[in-house]
Order: structure tokens, then C-alpha cells, then sequence
């Protein structure tokens, strides 16, 4: 039955052929192939979550066409689902799923391509998540890359969707060839594509200064793909002109993936033979907080609501890499769940700003202060949604980074979770003052800044703003979306069946005998030990007061201007956001030239951390 | 000699990624995009040349003639195709704003910030 695995890509790729050529015969009545492309997404949700429940119990290998490894030298190309990268791929077609169900009532004059492209991004992560094979992480790479540009421009008669799409799709293809290149040295080395068999190679031959820079590439693309701190520039201009329901899967998964791929290959490649150094550890602990801080102060001051979820995402990823680079597996089981849990949360964030933005023509949280008050239903799923990003107990945010909590402070980093609370409160607050501010009219609004109320502007055009009524089509999808992440939070057996996943995929020897011999693993040898997925006290007191914070800080920023303390006229932070702004330039040239500083900063980091 | 290959290539990356810094004309910085990625055929192939081998295709030679690696050859086809297919679509991104904007310079088309 291993024949699933490949279903999941090819459904999704020959659905894309057919709709597209379909299109042109059905004419006025395509809604039904609308209808058929969300079935297929649908479809591939369900099988994804199949192939997730079975590979619990041992991860499953396909090889295409029949080419099995002889005598351990693999000939052919693979597919390898364990549940952690099935269970990113459901995700993405959940996300999916949802994401072309809001957008049937959501532009009324959506293009077959909207659907088509929709499916071909789907194959791509579905791809990227299974495949085993290094080279195809590069051509996944490069086909979700293609997919999520085109989507990126979808409205082209814009300024703002051209420049987000040009940057998005330059820095990210500078990326993808850096990765290729990385994967020739690799392959010039090893002789191997097959990341088990290429793992394998450069454990039994000492790793020379080829092998460090061969890492270095492979993950500068993978790096600009999950928007880490100083490549995250393009990631905030992209989602900001990227239709709402694209943007779902950009913040949902799409950065996410890149952080998948960083995990992917320092397990089945790098891990073993680099020997696990707390200097790696180290490197990508500091990446990690450093992306949070800085997304968080971004995400923050932004006045622009989809521009404020990306910075938040932006924050979220570099906690995301902060939980990887503990290099435990309660450190990975937890930001597995953490993921899917910012990932549903995140999305019906993005959902309801869609809403918002149908119902009341806007993005601009200044101009929007105490409109959305008639959005009941939609106000109370997004003030939930902001809850659940600001990690209140039970919602799955705040389970998985209780975990990781737990990881880093068995491990001598307890600031790790200060800085995570800080991040959280921050990104937690701004979402929630949005939700106070919009939806229930509360306190005042905040100034308006004239370069982000054109941007916002901008947005019109998107949907057909200004209708009375919200479609139930847009409103259940967010709802259950939210629902699930919190219902995650009560699912007791979740803990230990994601500490076992998390300590298979980081089980290198298991990974090349399961690919190259065809072994059937269930209890890998743990590289470092397991601990208890148990919900402490501590992690619950972090994940309210996290909660709690934030709203209170929502609340301040809501009503600091009528604080008797201060002076008329202050704006707290001023002078820190004209500095921040400068950064974020919008020109490609400028994005470039930092993703070259950062490689060359983290290349000599690596290399005196590695000699 | 061997290492003469990752001198070009280092060097043609250099090249196209000064030639992203600098542009001030989206054709110019697609191109350059090329130039990037022509670094990474030059590299496969270079990856996988043997000296005084023959191409890769085993007919009319005899058995154990030493033939070049076609597996980079075939990643470099690949990578072609990808290239095609990113840059129709980064062309058709200027095209648009040339038609609608009367513009190349990509700090002109900003339109965001901060």
C-alpha cells in the first residue's frame, strides 16, 4: 500500500492538468470545476492523514517505478513519509482545503488558474514533505516556488502584488540555485542523491571543509524559504499583496516548510557526521531568537493587518528554528505541534481578515477602529485565533511550546522561555489590540500612519468590498480551523505518539536502514533520552500569562493615550520604529545584499564552530 | 588543474549576484538571475567532467571506455527547465509593470515600506 504515498502527489498534479484543460468547456458553469478542485484538495487531505495514522507505527518507503536499493547504493527515487512530514503535508492540504473554500464566495470573478495553481502548490509540499531524495528537494522546492510567485501576482495590475512578487520570487530563487549548488558539491563528494545513502557516505569518511560549505549552501536556500532573520525581508511584501486565502498557506505552512527541509536534511544528511555539536546547536539557537525578537517589534508596530501576521509569522518561525536547533526530540515533537497548531490559528487570523476586508473594503487597522463592530461571529473567532497565537491553554500553540519550554530548560537554557513569553506577548498583543480595536470598538484609534494607509488602500481590489452580508462559505472555515487547534490541546495520546515520531526522524541509522535496507523501525535508539510530554504546571502557568499579557498589553495600547501619566502627543517607540523602518526598504537590491552579509556571517560562524 | 571549474563558477555567481545588488532595470536583474543560476550548470557539469572520457552514451564505444558522469548531466537538464519556467514568469512580472507603470526600476515600482 506504500502506492499512497505517490497518490498524494500525482492526485493533486493531474486534478491541476485536467481542471486547467477543462476550463475553456465549461464556460459560465465553472463553478463545478471550483467544486471539483476542492474535492480534490479535500481527497488529499484525507489520504495524507491515512498515510500520517499508518506511518505511526513505522515509516513507509516507496520507490518509483520498482528501482529498489541493491546492496545498499540506491538506484532509483523515493518517497519517505514518517509522521512528522505526513502529518506538515496534511496540514497544508487542510490549509488548502480551507483556503479555496473561503475563496468561492470571496472573489467574484475567480479565475480556473486561482484553483489550478492552488493544486499544483499543494503537490509541490506534499512533494517537498515526502520526497527522499536531494535533488527532488530542490525541484519540489522550485515547482511550490513557481506556484506561490504566480499566486503572489495574482492581481498584476498593481504596484504592490508586482514588487511583493518579484522580491518574493528573486531572493527565493537566488536561494534555490544556492541549494543546488550545495547539492552538486554534495553529489560531487558522495556520488549519492539519496539523502539516506549521502548521510551514510560522509558518516564513514571523516567531513572535510566540503562538507561544511555543501551544509552552508543547502540550507541558505532553505533559510530564505523560512524567512530567518536577516532573509526574512521578502516575506512581509509578499504576504502583504498576496490575495487573503494564499496568504493562509504562505504563513500556514510555506515558511514552515523551510524550517521542515532545514530538519530533513540536518537529520538524514549532516547530523551524524557533523556529530552533533552544541556549536550548531548554539548557532541556530541564537538565528532563532533573533528572528523572534525582531519579527515580534515589526510585527508590533505594524498598522497594516495582513502585514501585522506576517511579521507575527516571521516571529513565530524563528521560535520554530529556536525549537529545532535544541537538536532533542521533545524539542522537535514539540514545535511539530506548535506548528500545527500556529498554522490553524494563524490561518483563521488570515480568514477573518479576508472577511474583513470583503465586508468592509479595508486592511488599515487605524481607518477600520470600531467599524467591524456588526462582524459578531467573525469578531469572536478572531479575538480566539489571537488567543490561541498568544498560546492560552488548552489550544495546540500552547501545548507544543510548553514541550519545547521543558526541552530547553532540561537542557540549561531557561531564558529560552522568557524570550519565547516576550515574543508571544507581543505578537499575542498586537493581534488582540486589532481585535479590540476593530471589532469592539475599544479605546482609541491608534495614529494613523500616511505610507501604510496607501498600502492598505491598495487592497480594494481584491474583493468586491463593501457587502452586507458574510457568506457562510467564509466564516466556517476559520471557525473550524480554530476549533481544531483547540480540540488538539484535549487529545491525550498526542504526547507520546509525537515524541516517538520526533525520535525516529532524528533516528539517522533507523532513516538509512528503513530507505536503504528496507527495515520496519518502531523504537529507534534515542540520541538523546526521552522525557515526559506531560502538561506541567509551569508550562500552563507560561501559556496564560502569556495569554494574559497580551491582552493586557492589547489593552494598554488600546487606552494608553488616556494614561493621566503621560504627555500629550507622545507615541511610545517612535524612535525605534523609524530606525526599524529603514530596514525594510521594499527594494530587491537591498534584500539581496543581506542575504549575501548574512551567508558570509553565518558560513564564518559555522566554520570556526565546525573546524 | 581540477579546480579551475570552481574558480569560474564562484566567479560567474559573484558576477550575477553584484548585478542583482546594483540593477537598476528588472531585465537587467532577470538576467542577472540567469547569470546566478549559470553558475550552477557549470558546477554540475563540472562536478561530473572526466578528463579524456567520452560522452555518455554507450554505443559504438568499447566496454570499460571511461564515460562522464550523465547523472549531472541530467540535473542540469532539469535545472534548465526550471530556469525556463522562472524566468517566463519573472518576465511576464515586468512586462506587466512596463505596461502598467512605465517602469523597469524596481525602486520605482516599491511601493512598500516599513
Amino acid at each position: 500500500m506504500d502506492q499512497l504515498l505517490a497518490l498524494a502527489v500525482v492526485v493533486p498534479l493531474l486534478a491541476a492538468a485536467a481542471i486547467s484543460a477543462a476550463g475553456p468547456l465549461f464556460g459560465r458553469r465553472r463553478r463545478i470545476l471550483d467544486a471539483a478542485a476542492i474535492g480534490v484538495a479535500a481527497a488529499v487531505a484525507v489520504l495524507l492523514l491515512i498515510i500520517m495514522f499508518r506511518t505511526a507505527a513505522g515509516d513507509q518507503v516507496y520507490w518509483f517505478g520498482g528501482f529498489r536499493p541493491a546492496r545498499g547504493i540506491a538506484i532509483g527515487i523515493d518517497f519517505e513519509a514518517g509522521p512528522l512530514s505526513a502529518g506538515l503535508a496534511s496540514l497544508a492540504a487542510v490549509l488548502v482545503t480551507a483556503a479555496m473554500t473561503f475563496s468561492w464566495r470571496y472573489f467574484e470573478r475567480v479565475a480556473t488558474y486561482f484553483h489550478v495553481l492552488m493544486l499544483i502548490f499543494l503537490a509541490g509540499i506534499t512533494g517537498f514533505c515526502l520526497t527522499g531524495d536531494i535533488f527532488d528537494l530542490f525541484v519540489w522546492f522550485e515547482l511550490m516556488g513557481v506556484a506561490a510567485y504566480a499566486l503572489t501576482a495574482y492581481r498584476p495590475e498593481e504596484r504592490g502584488p508586482l514588487q511583493g512578487a518579484l522580491n518574493f520570487a528573486i531572493t527565493n530563487s537566488i536561494g534555490a540555485y544556492l541549494s543546488l549548488s550545495g547539492i552538486a558539491l554534495i553529489y560531487g563528494r558522495t556520488g549519492a542523491l539519496n539523502m539516506a545513502q549521502i548521510g551514510e557516505y560522509i558518516d564513514r569518511h571523516p567531513p572535510g571543509g566540503l562538507v561544511v560549505v555543501a551544509f552552508l549552501l543547502i540550507l541558505s536556500g532553505l533559510l530564505i524559504k523560512s524567512a530567518i532573520v536577516p532573509f526574512h525581508f521578502w516575506l512581509a511584501d509578499a504576504h502583504a499583496v498576496a490575495p487573503t486565502p494564499v496568504c493562509v498557506l504562505f504563513s500556514g505552512v510555506m515558511v514552515e516548510l523551510g524550517l521542515y527541509g532545514i530538519a530533513r536534511v540536518y537529520w538524514s544528511i549532516f547530523g551524524q557526521a557533523l556529530g552533533h555539536r552544541a556549536g550548531i546547536s548554539d548557532v541556530f539557537l541564537a538565528l532563532g531568537v533573533l528572528t523572534a525578537v525582531v519579527g515580534a517589534l515589526f510585527c508590533f508596530r505594524e498598522r497594516h493587518i495582513k502585514r501585522l501576521l506576517a511579521f507575527s509569522t516571521i516571529s513565530h518561525a524563528g521560535m520554530f528554528l529556536a525549537g529545532v536547533a535544541l537538536l532533542t526530540p521533545l524539542g522537535l515533537a514539540g514545535t511539530a505541534v506548535y506548528v500545527a497548531g500556529h498554522g490553524l490559528v494563524k490561518a483563521a487570523l488570515f480568514l477573518c481578515t479576508g472577511i474583513i476586508l470583503h465586508r468592509l473594503g479595508s486592511v488599515n487597522e487605524a481607518w477600520l477602529h470600531g467599524r467591524g463592530r456588526s462582524l459578531r461571529v467573525t469578531g469572536v473567532v478572531f479575538t480566539l485565533a489571537g488567543l490561541g497565537l498568544a498560546d492560552l491553554p488548552p489550544f495546540a500553540t500552547f501545548l507544543g511550546k510548553g514541550w519545547i519550554d521543558d526541552s530547553a530548560g532540561t537542557h540549561g537554557l531557561p531564558w529560552l522561555m522568557a524570550v519565547f513569553i516576550v515574543c508571544s506577548i507581543l505578537t499575542g498583543g498586537a493581534v488582540l489590540r486589532v481585535a479590540g480595536g476593530v471589532f469592539y470598538g475599544l479605546g482609541d484609534a491608534p495614529s494613523e500612519d500616511p505610507a501604510m494607509a496607501r498600502a492598505a488602500d491598495e487592497e480594494k481590489s481584491e474583493t468586491d468590498s463593501g457587502k452586507q452580508r458574510t457568506p457562510l462559505t467564509m466564516i466556517i472555515p476559520p471557525a473550524i480551523l480554530v476549533a481544531i487547534a483547540f480540540a488538539i490541546g484535549f487529545l491525550t495520546p498526542l504526547g507520546p505518539a509525537v515524541e516517538a515520531a520526533a525520535l525516529r526522524f532524528e533516528d539517522q541509522p533507523g532513516y538509512n536502514a528503513t530507505v536503504l535496507a528496507g527495515a520496519h523501525i518502531t523504537h529507534p535508539v534515542a540520541i538523546a533520552a526521552a522525557q515526559s510530554t506531560g502538561i506541567t504546571t509551569a508550562s500552563v502557568l507560561a501559556g496564560a500569562g502569556s495569554a494574559a499579557g497580551a491582552l493586557i498589553l492589547a489593552f494598554l495600547a488600546l487606552y494608553w493615550r488616556r494614561l493621566p501619566l503621560l504627555r500629550r502627543g507622545y507615541e511610545p517607540g517612535t524612535g525605534l520604529t523609524t530606525v526599524l523602518t529603514r530596514f525594510q526598504s521594499g527594494v530587491i537590491s537591498d534584500y539581496v545584499t543581506w542575504i549575501v552579509l548574512g551567508l558570509a556571517c553565518l558560513g564564518g560562524v559555522l566554520t570556526l564552530v565546525l573546524r | 588543474m581540477a579546480y579551475i571549474p570552481f574558480i569560474v563558477v564562484v566567479w560567474i555567481l559573484m558576477v550575477g549576484l553584484y548585478g542583482i545588488v546594483t540593477s537598476r532595470d528588472l531585465i537587467h536583474l532577470i538576467i542577472c538571475l540567469i547569470v546566478v543560476q549559470s553558475s550552477t550548470y557549470v558546477l554540475l557539469l563540472g562536478v561530473g567532467y572526466v578528463t579524456g572520457a567520452v560522452a555518455p552514451y554507450f554505443y559504438d564505444v568499447p566496454v570499460h571506455t571511461p564515460a562522464v558522469d550523465p547523472v549531472v548531466q541530467a540535473l542540469a537538464l532539469t535545472d534548465v527547465v526550471v530556469e525556463a519556467a522562472v524566468t517566463a514568469l519573472l518576465l511576464a512580472f515586468a512586462i506587466q509593470a512596463h505596461k502598467r507603470f512605465g517602469t523597469l526600476d524596481p525602486a520605482e515600482l516599491a511601493s512598500l515600506k516599513g
